[in-house]
């Protein structure tokens, strides 16, 4: 009896409990060696205050970047809304470089404007002054806004703070069994949302190359099945049913096709789905495992792991010519590539005498460099301006994502508050 | 299916478990452990307890006490020598009585999670292969992947890879 009623009571707090959210949180390591220093004027309303803090979001961003110093705002001399409230000596001796004012408006309707100015102060020189639409409900997206808009400015590489990231992550609830989750949160680790919640695995989650949409792995069924799903909606639709494996699907570059991994045909092979006519194709023909594909950004080409020369390598192949060749020759294991938006890098991981890491190779010199210095690094995805690439790693016992810029001179973690997080994919520009 | 019916779905799963925990009455809390009065114990007298060189044996017997879970060396799928014995075993037992059985490949959590999908097949399509070759009927036989999904130990040192480069059979 007492049983039943510790059960019950047991049952009753499993209901009762909150979904527990692996809550991303951010932490620097490492910065470029000679980063701008920036200075974010506190952006406010002329009245009454904004849910979330602009200015420091923004500061945040750039931070994050690791090619920015932000000033603190406690350093601050004076807090300057408009240009002519600006006293650039304030900011000379500070050594600030670039300072961004504005001003937000709430207009009758609820909508906010916010009015920003970028400065060079060195110059005195006004940059630009632009205008950003929002509501009280998607402050955030406003602040990435002007953060995109400051970035590309002064780097001249377009801003990827306004993206997103997908992931998994994987905990034991109170009944000690495993509860794995597909999330979807700003890229900066913000408003998390859950797409898909299970008590089999779920992997490989990919973006459409329109950002609306994901594609991933699913056990749900008691096997491995790929699904997609809007991410507007959470409708969802089953695609493959196979026997065997069912996996790592990667989009195509103009959405019409997948490429992904099935078994049924004895041992790994990679297919293109048609998704208009559901038609399969087969593009690989070997004994070996041949799995992670990923496609060359014009749409011609798959790159993907096979061990048809002993151990793991990434080779390419043409889907026209159907020509094959091997693009990694260094170190033993090589594997699951990723093209950065230049078609020209490939991010992998690579591993000499067990240890895995990410590195990069420039497929027209074949250089190859290790980025990272953690530990068990896996699945690399590079944001779609072709700045950073988050990947999965492991502290502890525990996998968290981390950053590492394609230069190797920016690092920073994303550890997550529970649980385990794994399998990042960045999104396009949205 | 959308994505509320799916947690509807594993809530009443969820419940349905709690439920059947519930009303076992079972004390599996000390099933498995012996446990010695220390006053009976002569005074001359010590006891000892054996720990096995493996670590682990298979946790689901199936009726039997032959190995159901079978281990691989790393990026590798070849089956070691105690494993073609006990898997023979279970051959003859799957031929004298057919019974529709899962083989469930897994691998240690190096290297990336797709290419453990298919490492983990391998696994299992060796122990496939080899139950067949023994005459087990191939239809009864059902292979499944886990990669590094499902480890058996959470650690990350060689002990707790060497135990989940494994196949389960169930």
């Amino acid at each position: 009896m007492i049983r039943h009623l510790i059960c019950l009571a047991g049952l009753m707090a499993l209901l009762a409990s909150p979904v527990l959210r692996a809550e991303l949180t951010i932490e620097i390591n490492r910065g470029a060696d000679n980063p701008t220093r920036v200075a974010i004027s506190p952006i406010l309303l002329r009245s009454g205050a904004l849910p979330e803090d602009v200015s420091s979001i923004v500061s945040d961003d750039l931070q994050r970047s690791g090619l920015f110093e932000p000033v603190d705002r406690a350093n601050m001399l004076s807090y300057p809304r408009t240009v002519n409230e600006v006293y650039y000596r304030d900011w000379r001796v500070l050594g600030v470089e670039y300072l961004v004012v504005g001003d937000a408006v709430r207009q009758p309707d609820g909508r906010i404007d916010v009015n920003f100015t970028l400065l060079e102060v060195h110059s005195e020189r006004k940059v630009f002054t632009k205008q950003v639409q929002g509501y009280q409900n998607n402050i955030r997206d406003i602040a990435h806004f002007v953060s995109d808009r400051v970035y590309e400015a002064v780097t001249g590489i377009r801003g990827a703070f306004s993206t997103r990231i997908a992931y998994v992550t994987a905990m034991t609830d109170s009944s000690q069994s495993m509860v794995f989750r597909l999330m979807v949160a700003d890229a900066d680790g913000a408003r998390e949302r859950m797409l898909l919640e299970s008590r089999e695995p779920i992997m490989s989650p990919g973006w459409s190359p329109d950002g609306k949409e994901l594609v991933y792995v699913s056990f749900e069924t008691g096997r491995p099945a790929i699904f997609r799903q809007r991410l507007s909606d959470a409708s969802r639709e089953q695609l493959t049913n196979f026997q065997g494996l069912n996996g790592a699907p990667s989009w195509s570059p103009d959405g019409r096709q997948l490429a992904l991994v099935l078994s049924k045909d004895g041992n790994p092979e990679i297919y293109l789905f048609d998704l208009a006519s559901k038609q399969f194709t087969r593009v690989t023909r070997n004994f070996a495992i041949d799995t992670e594909p990923n496609w060359t950004p014009d749409g011609k080409s798959i790159i993907f792991t096979s061990d048809r020369g002993g151990r793991p390598q990434v080779y390419r192949q043409n889907l026209a010519s159907g020509n094959v060749e091997r693009l990694t020759f260094r170190g033993d294991y090589n594997a699951r590539p990723r093209l950065a938006p230049d078609g020209r890098t490939m991010v992998m991981v690579h591993a000499d005498n067990g240890n895995f890491h990410i590195a990069t190779q420039d497929l027209i010199t074949g250089d190859l460099r290790v980025l990272t210095e953690t530990f068990l690094d896996e699945s690399p995805t590079v944001a779609p301006n072709g700045a950073m690439c988050l990947y999965a790693t492991k502290r502890g016992k525990s996998g968290l994502l981390a950053a590492v810029s394609l230069d190797a001179g920016v690092k920073y973690f994303l550890p997550a508050r529970n649980g385990d997080v794994r399998e990042p994919a960045w999104s396009p520009f949205l | 299916m959308r994505v509320d019916s799916l947690k509807t779905g594993f809530l009443v799963a969820v419940i349905s478990l709690m439920l059947a925990a519930c009303s076992s009455t079972s004390t599996q809390d000390t099933a498995g452990v012996s446990t010695s009065d220390a006053t009976s114990l002569p005074s001359d007298e010590v006891a000892t307890g054996t720990v096995s060189d493996r670590g682990v044996s298979g946790m689901d017997m199936m009726g039997s006490d032959v190995d159901t879970v079978f281990y691989f060396d790393f990026d590798k799928s070849i089956l070691k020598p105690e494993a073609r014995a006990a898997l023979s075993i279970h051959a003859e037992r799957l031929i004298s009585y057919p019974q529709n059985t899962r083989l469930e490949g897994h691998a240690d959590e190096r290297g990336t999670r797709e290419y453990n999908m298919a490492l983990g097949e391998r696994r299992a399509m060796a122990v496939k292969e080899y139950l067949v070759l023994q005459g087990v009927n191939p239809a009864i036989l059902e292979v499944i992947s886990y990669g590094e999904e499902r480890p058996k130990v959470v650690d990350s040192n060689e002990q707790a890879w060497a135990l989940n480069r494994r196949v389960e059979l169930k």
